[in-house]
């Protein structure tokens, strides 16, 4: 028995049956991330000012990987038109090329951008000491400006173990530039370029502090939504990576000797699946980095 | 899918398959001997078998859902006291913390609580009504050889499977399973089985949405197989038109499931990460639980949660029954001997309420403020999306105007559904209405009321479709008398335990109550001669004979298989195109490639010397000058 339509079209619909499957995927794929980016809508509508932050992430890193997702797009273009044209040869570089885009992308996420956050701390000042930090966070001259208050005082924290010894009163941060210099109108905007923390060292008092944590999803609702997003869109990333080194490898070459329209097909169905991954990261991007 | 060429020849179980009709029963029998019964019954990709798969499960899923609710009814009627015999067996089988001495714990309860509302709607009713009818069914009578995704669809079944046991695996890890109810609302949820007693992955709440990730999966890729099968793998000449109404009924639950599922799956891997990474998607600041301040960021929202929560869970609602009308829909016009009245606008309804069904959620948030302009929006559309489901009821009752009606099993069962639908979909409007919602909300009425629709409603449907299906499956009929004896009792003990609810609710009697109202005043209300509590006492017994009345049902379901009355493959003399397939259609389904030359519903058309032609009879010359309602044949 064979299933009809599985390579050629069905002359009224005009499709092979993958086809019409990975749109349908597609479609619920798009309320998945759909589910989500609204409950950042929401999330970040319900937000007091000073509580949702910004500038926290790093834009030309994030620029560049923007730039291989969508040179990798265009690759696996390339590589489906190769099929087309029975050029298995180009056909097998192009997928390479899209194969090592996808695995740049991950390996700046898993060993670059995610561990640095884990290394940053913030320490959320109680409320009715805010004053007491002014030198650190400048809340006259936010006012001044229009600004929303700074809850916040962020860098490095040196001494770790004052975490979990209660004998230890003062945490010691190596303040972010902000921080460093906060009446200054430069550290009014988040930046383009990464800024490290400084030199200078902040002392904050254990017990005007609310809450200290690292840069992980526990941090807020912000860091929430960035991990579970970008979490869920890396899972698709590894997804696609994988499926496309098995179309890489010889066992499909063995498909291309026998049914070459059959891989054509296989592969466009997944650079479907690679756009739409593709144009999830474009929303990712604006949404985490720049807004 | 070209592996699945290699495959098994005998899709039904108790009957060889092979038919000497069918042109490639010598290459079946010798793959046959090569898989053997591990592929051919467990490890399938046929679409009938992964559909009895489907279905067995759901079914046995159903009985062990409907026993925790058996198990509460006890709490309920008898609250305190210890459940005698079984009493001091079950702390052996759910641990000794469950029911010590017989008496059920409140945690106990509000586990039982929870998975009964989880299992009966995910694990029971939707894969049989959606993946078991639509696995069986649907390509038989789209006259399809199989779905279009084989493999995707056997992925799907295990997914389900996977889920399924997750979920069962929650009642014997410490602190018993999810005791959040089956809507897990938020903050509850992510607070509930945590701290030193709990592991942080292993404890009921969390291997609940751990289940749920698998269960997704499963509907999803069920989904898109539905859709895709119906899309592209119809027979030549069966146009849209011409599609039976349960097809229609199955491509809308289709895209019902691959649109509302994922917003859910999105919630679920929020609250996983709430519950396992130390995020607040779901609490906002300053939580104190037990005296002491939660350790979180905060910033989250409760109300997010039930926004995602219902996006899924109002179209799931039509889930439940668009399959249930879809089988009611057939087995009227067959047994009615009529043509389905309205065809047209029973298939614009079902397309209607789809799309409503998707605009309608936040009536199930009246209580949480949202102020009367977005009130307003969606009161109005949760009284439109009745506008069809009247318009379907309505359709089915003039179906029967007229018709010479066989009260065979599964004619019983549909024409009950009938009004068990008309009472639970009329009581539910003055749910839709905000202030009168206020009052009844939370209450036995909302118990009563959906129950009307997927008890009696949904589980009548599918019951008739299983009575009305089986003989395609095995070539064997079940059993009329013993199924008349599981129709009654059931139809009786269903009034019997809901009817009194909708007292109870009105009365005010809370739906979560441990102790069924007893320590409560409005439970002491009389109505009808007996309190809110004492009413408990009818409902209980009633929900206990019901259980006892699935017996016959169970019986004959397994002994009919062998011992049933051998039929030929069109004992209902029905219409649609599954019926010209031998029965149980072999691998790959049909003898020879169906064509359709007409409509699915060609009853008693005059001047033929049968009451029914069916959809795969060309349109003779005579009938063409007679009739101009049926067109040239749609070949493609």
């Amino acid at each position: 028995m064979e299933i009809p339509y599985t390579i050629s079209t069905r002359p009224d619909t005009g499709l092979w049956n993958a086809k019409v499957g990975i749109w349908l995927f597609l479609a619920s794929e798009v309320m998945l991330f759909g589910g989500l980016f609204s409950a950042y809508i929401f999330l970040r509508l319900d937000a007091q000012p000073g509580e949702w932050p910004h500038g926290l992430l790093n834009v030309p890193v994030g620029t560049m990987n923007t730039a291989i997702l969508i040179i990798s797009s265009v690759t696996v273009v390339l590589a489906w038109a190769a099929l087309k044209m029975r050029r298995y040869r180009t056909y097998w570089w192009y997928m390479l090329a899209t194969i090592l885009c996808g695995a740049i992308f991950l390996f700046v996420k898993l060993y670059y951008e995610w561990p640095q956050k884990f290394e940053h701390f913030g320490a959320f000042i109680k409320r009715d000491k805010l004053e007491k930090y002014e030198p650190y966070l400048g809340n006259k001259h936010a006012e001044e400006k229009g600004l929303p208050p700074r809850l916040e005082i962020s860098g490095h924290l040196h001494n770790h173990e004052a975490l979990a010894d209660p004998n230890i009163k003062e945490y010691e941060i190596a303040l972010d530039p902000v921080n460093a210099d906060p009446a200054n109108p430069a550290m009014d905007r988040p930046h383009f370029l990464y800024m490290p923390p400084t030199e200078k060292i902040g002392t904050i008092e254990k017990e005007d502090v609310e809450r200290i944590s690292s840069f992980g999803p526990w941090h807020s609702a912000y860091f929430a939504s960035y991990f579970t997003i970008t979490g869920l869109h890396g899972a698709h990333v590894l997804g696609g990576v994988l499926v496309f080194i098995y179309m890489w490898l010889p066992v499909s070459k063995r498909l291309y000797q026998h049914n070459p329209e059959h891989l054509a097909n296989r592969v466009e169905v997944c650079g479907l699946f690679w756009h739409f991954v593709d144009l999830v990261w474009i929303f990712v991007f604006p949404l985490f980095y720049l807004l | 899918m070209d592996a699945s060429t290699s495959l098994p020849p005998s899709p039904g179980f108790g009957v060889t398959s092979e038919t000497p009709r069918d042109p490639h029963a010598h290459d079946a029998s010798h793959e046959h001997h090569e898989l053997g019964w591990w592929r051919k019954y467990i490890f399938s990709t046929d679409h009938k078998v992964i559909g009895i798969q489907y279905g067995i499960c759901g079914l046995i899923f159903l009985f062990f859902g409907f026993s925790l609710m058996m198990l509460m009814r006890w709490q309920l009627a008898y609250p305190g006291q210890a459940l005698p015999v079984l009493g001091k067996w079950l702390p052996y089988f759910f641990g000794a913390n469950t029911m010590p001495d017989g008496k059920m714990t409140p945690e106990f309860y509000n586990s039982l609580g929870a998975m009964h509302g989880t299992i009966m709607i995910f694990l029971g009713v939707v894969p049989v009504a959606f993946a078991a009818f639509g696995n069986f069914v649907v390509p038989l009578q789209i006259g399809a050889p199989d779905m279009t995704f084989p493999k995707v669809n056997a992925a799907s079944f295990w997914a389900f499977w996977v889920g399924g046991l997750i979920m069962l695996t929650s009642f014997f890890v410490p602190g018993g399973a999810a005791k959040g109810g089956w809507t897990s609302y938020t903050p509850l949820s992510d607070i509930s089985d945590k701290g030193p007693a709990f592991h942080l992955i292993f404890n009921g709440q969390t291997l609940w949405l751990i289940g749920f990730i698998f269960l997704i999966t499963s509907s999803l890729l069920g989904a898109i197989n539905f859709i895709t099968t119906i899309i592209q793998l119809r027979a030549k000449g069966l146009t849209w038109m011409r599609l039976p109404f349960f097809v229609w009924a199955q491509f809308v639950t289709a895209f019902l499931l691959l649109l509302a599922f994922p917003p859910l799956e999105a919630a679920i891997v929020m609250q996983l990460m709430d519950r396992t990474a130390a995020t607040s998607f779901f609490l906002p600041a300053g939580m104190v639980v037990n005296g002491a301040p939660l350790n979180i960021s905060g910033g989250g929202s409760p109300l997010l949660w039930q926004h995602l929560f219902w996006f899924l869970g109002h179209p799931e609602v039509y889930v439940l029954i668009l399959p249930a009308f879809g089988i009611v829909g057939e087995i009227l016009a067959n047994n009615s001997r009529k043509p389905l009245w309205g065809y047209k606008s029973l298939v614009f309804s079902v397309l209607v309420i789809g799309f409503l069904s998707f605009i309608v959620w936040a009536h199930h948030m009246w209580l949480t403020g949202m102020g009367s302009t977005v009130s307003a929006f969606f009161q109005t559309t949760t009284l439109l999306i009745s506008i069809p489901s009247v318009i379907i009821l309505s359709a089915f009752f003039i179906s029967l105007w007229g018709g010479s009606i066989r009260f065979n099993v599964p004619m019983l069962f549909a024409t009950a559904f009938l009004p068990m639908f008309g009472i639970g979909g009329l009581t539910g409007i003055p749910l839709a209405f905000n202030s009168a919602d206020l009052y009844l909300h939370d209450t036995y009425y909302v118990i009563a009321h959906f129950h009307y629709i997927v008890a009696p409603g949904t589980l009548f449907g599918l019951f008739a479709g299983i009575y009305y299906w089986y003989p395609k499956a095995t070539g064997r009929k079940m059993n009329e008398f013993w199924g008349k004896v599981h129709f009654w009792p059931s139809l009786i003990c269903m009034n019997l335990i809901f009817m009194p609810q909708f007292l109870q609710g009105m009365l005010g009697m809370h739906r979560r109550w441990y102790d069924g109202g007893q320590g409560w005043t409005v439970g002491g209300d009389h109505v009808w001669g007996l309190t809110g509590f004492q009413w408990n006492t009818p409902i209980s017994w009633g929900a206990w004979i019901m259980g006892l009345a699935q017996i016959p049902f169970i019986i004959n379901f397994f002994w009919s298989i062998k011992h049933g009355e051998k039929v030929n493959d069109n004992p209902w003399e029905a219409t649609t195109l599954e019926w010209t397939a031998p029965s149980p259609p072999p691998h790959g389904n049909f003898v020879t490639t169906p064509v359709a030359y007409r409509g699915p519903y060609e009853y008693s058309l005059p001047g033929r010397d049968r009451d029914f032609t069916m959809q795969n009879e060309p349109v003779e010359p005579t009938e063409r000058t007679r009739r101009k309602a049926v067109e040239e044949p749609v070949l493609v």
